[in-house]
């Protein structure tokens, strides 16, 4: 099922003159960048989920908040759809334009506002880059640490809407453990701050259920976020293991040890030769896994904390464990790892990443069961693994331009995350739903449950403007999904082993 | 694992609160009532949640425990401490038989709090019955998961506002391998400075407390990072069950005949010119207040600096809990009315207009 706006089950949009709304867009606000003919709006056809591309009707690129809110409260009185985006990394098409629909695009809104090393915050605009948030708070030895591995690119106000990860999360936190307040516009361009300076705030945790929230409940127009003091020393150790198993089973026995690494990041062995082969990162490429282990803190207790892990690993039936030696071996190491996307994708003409979530005891036989799925559908899959938090990113293999490739890859994948949900994961840790996973809800969620989210976005868009068919699907797209694929009162992959 | 109260008896919950719908009649969700003095009082039917109990299910490797509602905080803490493990954000319980509901609902953390993350942080899943009269999911047993909004975190802190919180999955973490606590002369303005350029360094603080005459911190990590900071910082041995009666009220401070007021700031922020007597927690984030001022006047010299003040003392005024400006109001109202539109839960424990 094509996961494109269709108004026939994701709802009727509204019919606007694309003439008229320029022309008033320009009246009332004259210094607004507004895009409109087919080559200009061309770049912005797609976020990072670049298979799926719509041509929004007109971009807008405000550099005032007053131009945000302008934009808003005309696209409202219009009834016209609204969908925000930043700098348009997004995984899961949640900046997939409309065709009746205006694209605003928040990255022109790149300052830093403020760093205060005292307070150990920043105040910064949406489109700020994640990375440069921690290079501005250096100088003061402070960094921001939720790291996606977007980071050089991604905006904080996309990071907020998608609650990103990274590879830190487990002893870190995901964006929304790192946050102190955020400045929204709501659909009728109405300014509402969400937390505070503060730990906390009187009335609802609103900053909580805007993050993640993809851009549905209102537009972001500034970020304070927390900053950490760098830690002083980061170790990382490699470990080879000759069974995807006995790798898995290591990951418990570290977390049993009482120890939380900075990183704890797995990798399959398809994964491990297409990163040696493109990095030359030293990875043992007949591995059937490697995980690699970064513990992070005050010299005295990594030192003491590499020797327990050590001890772990080799317990585990670790065929090999390496130190880093030096800082360059380190960076190398995490190269491999960092760039294990990429160098996947020079074994294949295009691939498809995943981002299930799965309890890390249930990883040996979800990776078994994806082997099987892999073999039943022809196309190669590569596993790489945030291994402490349980977030998998299985990489699909295949080749658009054979026909049919396209569609088997996005049912495989579809196939692995129901998987996840099954034995008790999520369809997404990090990447968010947006329209990638849309279908996928259907099997996360019931109708109950879907009907309690769209109460919330009535509580806060009642007119359904704001990115219109991302993120919760309707129940008439979650009835014909149904039909086709899941339930059928039947359990998927009946052929399977179950775990 | 397991008690012989364990009893899963969300079933019978959910029939009070579908009873409670076709009569219209709003109830009064209750664990041990150990936090009865925070908030306004609800006028409602007793919706007794104690009966819903027990450990449903907990993998230390996982570093997840899954409790029901009427499960005592107690119990959480003890299995935890039986595999070395803690819920960081060190929940005070108020009370002997405090729940897990309770300390979803009233979202207070303990003196670990801007360090570890508060009980809202550690949430990953829940179930709720929610004002159409279904038990649902949100969020699940996962440490990342960004599927749907997230209705769990929301709970946290809505006192009871939102739904019937019947389960709960808590991300929990390994205890520190050594925690030291130590005392230092210094008045409360340089303790806030003092710990202000701290935050700035890798130190394994995890907690501070000026209480108006001395410096109280615990340190907690390894073997080498507590000694360091030890040497370095130097100052007296402090029991570590001082972090206990802090948390709990039970420091002589709290005896004080006068109002409770707690004020949550900006962590730097100077300390505050009003009447009374004040005690610095959080490293300065969380300040106790014991004063007669105003309401009025305490939360002016509050918001000036960012903040927020909430009554601890029940009775003195009708809205403990800070007023929100218009508009955010209007938003919680739309909130509240789309997930509770019959007005069942809870009315009015947070503000009158919810």
């Amino acid at each position: 099922m094509n996961i494109l706006y269709d108004e026939r089950v994701d709802g009727a949009l509204p019919d606007v003159d694309k003439n008229a709304l320029r022309l008033a867009l320009q009246t009332q606000l004259p210094d607004l960048e507004i895009l409109h003919q087919r080559e200009a709006l061309k770049p912005y056809e797609c976020d990072g989920l670049s298979a799926y591309r719509t041509t929004p009707m007109l971009v807008v690129l405000p550099r005032h908040i007053d131009e945000v809110q302008g934009v808003l409260r005309l696209c409202h009185e219009r009834k016209v759809p609204v969908v925000a985006r930043g700098a348009g990394t997004g995984l899961s098409g949640g900046a997939l334009p409309l065709e009746k629909g205006v694209l605003l695009v928040m990255a022109r809104f790149n300052n830093i506002l403020h760093i205060d090393p005292a307070a150990r915050t920043a105040r910064v605009q949406p489109g700020v880059r994640n990375l440069a948030i921690s290079q501005a708070a250096a100088p003061f030895g402070l960094y921001y640490a939720p790291d996606p591995s977007s980071q050089i690119a991604c905006s904080i106000g996309g990071n907020v809407a998608e609650n990103a990860g990274g590879v830190h999360c487990l002893k870190y936190g995901l964006t929304v453990h790192n946050l102190l307040k955020v400045d929204i516009l709501t659909v009728d361009g109405e300014h509402l701050t969400l937390g505070s300076q503060a730990l906390d705030s009187p009335g609802f945790d609103l900053l909580a259920l805007f993050t993640g929230s993809e851009g549905m409940l209102g537009v972001i127009t500034e970020v304070t976020v927390k900053l950490l003091p760098k830690p002083q020393t980061a170790k990382v150790l490699l470990a080879a293991f000759d069974s995807v198993e006995k790798a898995g089973r290591a990951v418990g026995d570290i977390i049993a040890a009482g120890i939380i690494p900075g990183g704890l990041e797995m990798m399959d062995n398809l994964a491990i030769r297409a990163a040696e082969d493109f990095i030359h990162a030293g990875y043992p490429v007949d591995a059937e896994a490697i995980l690699l282990c970064e513990l992070d803190g005050v010299e005295a207790d990594v030192h003491d904390d590499c020797n327990r892990v050590r001890q772990v690993l080799e317990q585990a039936g670790a065929t090999e464990v390496r130190q880093a030696r030096d800082e360059a071996e380190r960076v190398r190491f995490w190269a491999g790892r960092k760039n294990a996307f990429p160098a996947v994708g020079r074994l294949s003409p295009d691939y498809y990443c995943m981002d299930g979530t799965i309890p890390r005891r249930e990883l040996p036989g979800v990776l078994r069961a994806i082997a099987a799925l892999s073999a039943e559908y022809g196309l190669r899959v590569a596993n790489v693994f945030h291994a402490g938090d349980g977030n998998m990113h299985p990489l699909i293999l295949f080749d658009a331009n054979q026909p049919g490739e396209l569609d088997r890859a996005e049912a495989l994948g579809g196939k692995i995350l129901e998987l996840c949900v099954e034995v008790g994961g999520s369809i997404t840790g990090e990447h968010g739903v947006g329209r990638e996973k849309i279908n996928q809800m259907c099997a996360q969620f019931n109708s109950d449950e879907l009907t309690v989210f769209h109460a919330v976005k009535a509580a806060f868009d009642p007119s359904g403007l704001l990115n219109p068919g991302k993120n919760i699907p309707t129940l008439h797209r979650c009835a014909e999904f149904g039909a086709m694929h899941v339930h059928r009162g039947q359990l998927p992959f009946p052929d399977l082993e179950r775990f | 694992m397991g008690s012989e109260q364990d009893f899963d008896d969300s079933a019978a919950l959910l029939e009070q609160v579908n009873q409670a719908l076709e009569n219209a009649t709003p109830l009064r969700i209750q664990g041990s009532n150990s936090k009865a003095f925070l908030g306004r009082r609800v006028a409602g039917e007793l919706l007794d949640t104690r009966s819903h109990r027990g450990i449903v299910s907990y993998d230390p490797t996982e570093l997840v425990i899954t409790a029901r509602c009427g499960t005592p905080l107690a119990e959480l803490s003890e299995v935890l401490d039986a595999s070395q493990q803690m819920l960081p954000c060190e929940p005070p319980a108020f009370g002997e038989n405090a729940t897990v509901g309770g300390m979803i609902a009233c979202g207070l953390s303990g003196p670990r709090r801007p360090w570890s993350g508060s009980v809202r942080d550690f949430i990953l899943g829940t179930r709720v019955i929610t004002g159409q009269g279904k038990h649902l999911r949100f969020g699940g047993e996962v440490m990342k998961n960004v599927a749907g909004y997230d209705l769990s975190r929301l709970m946290a802190g809505s006192y009871g506002a939102l739904g019937v919180v019947t389960e709960v999955s808590l991300k929990v973490l390994p205890k520190p391998r050594q925690t030291l606590s130590i005392s230092l002369e210094m008045d409360a303005d340089r303790a806030l400075l003092r710990l202000a350029e701290w935050g700035q360094q890798p130190l394994p603080i995890s907690a501070a407390c000026h209480d108006g005459q001395r410096l109280h911190l615990r340190l907690e990590g390894g073997e080498g990072s507590v000694a360091a900071a030890h040497d370095r910082l130097g100052g007296e041995r402090l029991d570590s069950a001082y972090w206990q009666d802090l948390n709990e009220h039970r420091l002589s401070f709290f005896d004080e005949d006068l109002p409770l007021w707690r004020l949550s700031l900006p962590h730097d922020t100077p300390r505050l010119p009003l009447p009374g007597v004040q005690l610095i927690d959080w490293g300065g984030a969380q300040r106790w207040l014991k004063s007669a001022a105003e309401a009025t006047f305490i939360r002016s010299i509050v918001e000036e600096v960012g903040g927020h003040a909430t009554c601890y003392t029940p009775g003195l005024i009708d809205s403990p809990f800070q007023p929100l400006p218009d508009a955010l109001m209007r938003y919680h109202r739309n909130l509240k009315r789309q997930l509770d539109p019959r007005g069942l839960f809870n009315p009015g424990r947070l503000y009158a207009e919810l």
